[in-house]
C-alpha cells in the first residue's frame, strides 16, 4: 500500500457548523491515490503535539489534486488546524487504511455524527442504486451535497428534522432497503447496525476509530477486537490505521 | 567520516537503532527508511507465545510526547523467526531483539530459540510498565535483576543488554546489578510510568489508567541517567528518550552512550533515523569530528 508523506498547502478552509471545519489541502500524490474510506495523518505545526491527526477523507479531487477533509475540533490539534487559513502548510501522510470495498449491489451508505464525512466520497463513486442514512444530534452537515448525489434520509435525536432516534429509526420508519450496509459513526451505532445486518442478512462494512500514533501499523496503539487472528501479531487483535479502518461488521468484537 | 561504532563485541555501521515497539520489525517503515542504512532495526518485544496486549485506549498524547500502554502485543517467537527476521535479513539489517516475558523460563526460551538466528543483540526488557507480571518486576529489584541477568547470560548465544527502566530511586543500583549479573551492555532509559485523565469525561485517558511516557520530554530525564550509569558502570549504553535529532543523538553520546535509539520520533515522523543520521553527520561536519567514537561520553 502506497503511502506519501509530504507538505500540503491549504487551498480552502471554511467552518460548516458548530465545531466542524471543512478543509481543502492540495496534496497531489496523496490524492492520485486515495479511495473512499480512507484517511490522512495530519501533523501539527506546534510540535509540541507529536502525533498525527488521523482524519477521514471527505473528498477526492484527482484533477486538481486535492483532498478534502471535513472534522470537528476535538482538542488542541484540530484547533491549531481549524486556525488555518488558505496557503498555510502542515505535514501530511497518506492515504492511509484500507477503504471501502465497492460492491455491485444495492447499498445503503449511513453515516453518524463526525462519521458522515466520509460517506460522501463513497455515496459519489458507488455507481449502484443507493440510499444515503445520516443520523445527526440536530444541525445537517453535508445534507445538502448528499442529496446532490442520491437519496438522503435523515435521523435527528430530537426529532428537528427526519426520525427522531437513531439512524436504525430512520432506516425502519423509511423502510430502506439495500444488500450492502457501509457505515461509519460512533461505536454503539456500529454495534447496532452489525446486528441489524446479521438479522436481516445483509453485508456491512464498517469504518472504525481508535487513538492513534504512527498511523502506518507498527505501534499497535489502535486494534480493535476481531474474531479472527490478525496476520500481523497472530492475536485477536486487529490493526485499526492499517488492517482497517473499515472491517467486514462479522469479524469485529464489540465490548 | 567514521560513524562505525562497536557494542559488546558487534560492529555496526553507525550508532542509530530504532526503540523497541516503536518499529515494529521495520517492514511498516520501509517506505520511509533503507532498513540497511541504520545501524540496526530494534524489533519490537517478543514472547514465548503471542500475547495480546492490553484493552484500548493504548495511546495518549502528552505535551512533548505521549503515553502508551499498548502491552507488548506481539506474534510470538515462532512467527517472528519464520517472518521477521529473514525479511530483515533480505533487507540488509542488523538486528536486535527486544526479548520480553513473564517469567524468567519465559526469557530464557525466546533467547535459546533466537540463538541459531542471524541475531546481533538480545536486548532483554525488563522494564515494561504495562504489563502486570513479570517485565518490570524484575527491573526494579536489583537482586531479581541481578539474578535473570545471571540466568538468561548462561543461555545466551549472543551478547545479552540488559533494558533499563528509569522508575526506580537509583538507577546506578540497577545497573550494577546488571553488570554483575554478566551482561554484555545496558539500555536505557525505558518509558517513565504517567497518568493522564480526560477532565470533560472524568475517566482515564488509557484504559490501563497508567502508561509509559516517552518523546522529547523525558529526554532530560534520559540523558542524566545515561551519564549516571556510565559512570557508575564499564558496560556500553544504547541511549534513548525523546531523540528527536541528530543534535539530541549527539547530546546522548556526549553523555555516555555508544549507540543511541529513535523511539516516538518515528511516531512524528517516519523517516526520523534518518534525519538523525544526517543531523549527527551534519553535527561532526561543522566541529570537524572525524570519528564519532571521540564524542562518547566526553563530558566529564
Amino acid at each position: 500500500m502506497e503511502m506519501i508523506k509530504e507538505t500540503a498547502k491549504v487551498v480552502r478552509q471554511q467552518q460548516i457548523d458548530e465545531g466542524i471545519f471543512d478543509m481543502e489541502l492540495s496534496f497531489p500524490k496523496g490524492a492520485a491515490l486515495a479511495k473512499p474510506g480512507q484517511f490522512i495523518a495530519m501533523y501539527c505545526n506546534d510540535k509540541s503535539k507529536l502525533l498525527p491527526r488521523p482524519i477521514s477523507i471527505c473528498g477526492i479531487n484527482k484533477e486538481e489534486g486535492t483532498l478534502r477533509v471535513v472534522y470537528r475540533v476535538a482538542g488542541e490539534g484540530t484547533k491549531e488546524f481549524s486556525e488555518m487559513k488558505e496557503g498555510d502548510t502542515l505535514e501530511v501522510m497518506g492515504p492511509l487504511g484500507n477503504g471501502f470495498a465497492l460492491k455491485e449491489e444495492k447499498a445503503i451508505i449511513i453515516g453518524g455524527g463526525i462519521g458522515i464525512p466520509p460517506m460522501l466520497e463513497l455515496a459519489k463513486q458507488l455507481n449502484v442504486e443507493k440510499t444515503v442514512v445520516l443520523g445527526y444530534r440536530t444541525s445537517t452537515f453535508l445534507k445538502d451535497e448528499f442529496e446532490a448525489v442520491c437519496d438522503v434520509k435523515v435521523a435527528t435525536e430530537d426529532g428537528s428534522q427526519g426520525a427522531k432516534g437513531t439512524v436504525i429509526d430512520a432506516i425502519e420508519k423509511y423502510g430502506v432497503e439495500g444488500k450492502v450496509i457501509y457505515a461509519c459513526g460512533p461505536m454503539p451505532m456500529l454495534k447496532a447496525l452489525a446486528v441489524y445486518a446479521e438479522e436481516h442478512g445483509m453485508e456491512a462494512q464498517i469504518s472504525l476509530e481508535e487513538r492513534m500514533a504512527c498511523g502506518i501499523g507498527a505501534c499497535l496503539g489502535c486494534i480493535c477486537k476481531t474474531k479472527g487472528k490478525d496476520h500481523h501479531t497472530n492475536v485477536n487483535n486487529t490493526r485499526i490505521c492499517k488492517d482497517g479502518p473499515v472491517f467486514d461488521a462479522k469479524e469485529v468484537v464489540f465490548a | 567520516m567514521n560513524l562505525e561504532v562497536t557494542l559488546a563485541g558487534k560492529t555496526f555501521k553507525n550508532p542509530v537503532t530504532t526503540a523497541s515497539g516503536t518499529f515494529g520489525s521495520g517492514a511498516e517503515y520501509e517506505q520511509f527508511v533503507d532498513l540497511a542504512a541504520l545501524g540496526a532495526v530494534t524489533t519490537k518485544g517478543v514472547a514465548n507465545v503471542p500475547w495480546e496486549g492490553n484493552p484500548t485506549p493504548r495511546v495518549a498524547e502528552t505535551y512533548g510526547g505521549m503515553l502508551n500502554a499498548v502491552g507488548l502485543q506481539n506474534p510470538g517467537i515462532d512467527l517472528f523467526c519464520k517472518r521477521d527476521i529473514p525479511h530483515l535479513k533480505e533487507k540488509g539489517a542488523s538486528i536486535i531483539v527486544n526479548v520480553c516475558g513473564r517469567s524468567t523460563s519465559d526469557y530464557v526460551e525466546v533467547v535459546e530459540r533466537l540463538a541459531d538466528e542471524p541475531v546481533d543483540l538480545l536486548e532483554i526488557n525488563v522494564s515494561c510498565p504495562n504489563v502486570k507480571e513479570g517485565g518490570i518486576a524484575f527491573g526494579q529489584n536489583p537482586d531479581a535483576l541481578y539474578e535473570i541477568t545471571k540466568a538468561i547470560k548462561a543461555k545466551a548465544k549472543q551478547p545479552i543488554v540488559m533494558k533499563l527502566s528509569p522508575n526506580v530511586t537509583d538507577i546506578t543500583e540497577m545497573a550494577k546489578a546488571a553488570e554483575a549479573g554478566g551482561c554484555d551492555a545496558l539500555s536505557l532509559i525505558n518509558t517513565i510510568t504517567g497518568m493522564k485523565i480526560d477532565i470533560h469525561r472524568r475517566k482515564f485517558v488509557l484504559a490501563n489508567k497508567t502508561g509509559g511516557m516517552s518523546g522529547p520530554a523525558i529526554k532530560p530525564v534520559a540523558v542524566r541517567m545515561v551519564y549516571q550509569v556510565s559512570h557508575a558502570c564499564k558496560l556500553p549504553i544504547i541511549g534513548m528518550g525523546g531523540i528527536l535529532t541528530g543534535e539530541d543523538a549527539i547530546e546522548m553520546m556526549m553523555a555516555g552512550a555508544t549507540m543511541v535509539s529513535v523511539g516516538t520520533a518515528n511516531f512524528h515522523n517516519p523517516r526520523a533515523t534518518m534525519e538523525v543520521l544526517d543531523g549527527m553527520k551534519a553535527y561532526m561536519e561543522r566541529y570537524h569530528i572525524e570519528d564519532i567514537n571521540e564524542i562518547i561520553g566526553c563530558i566529564d
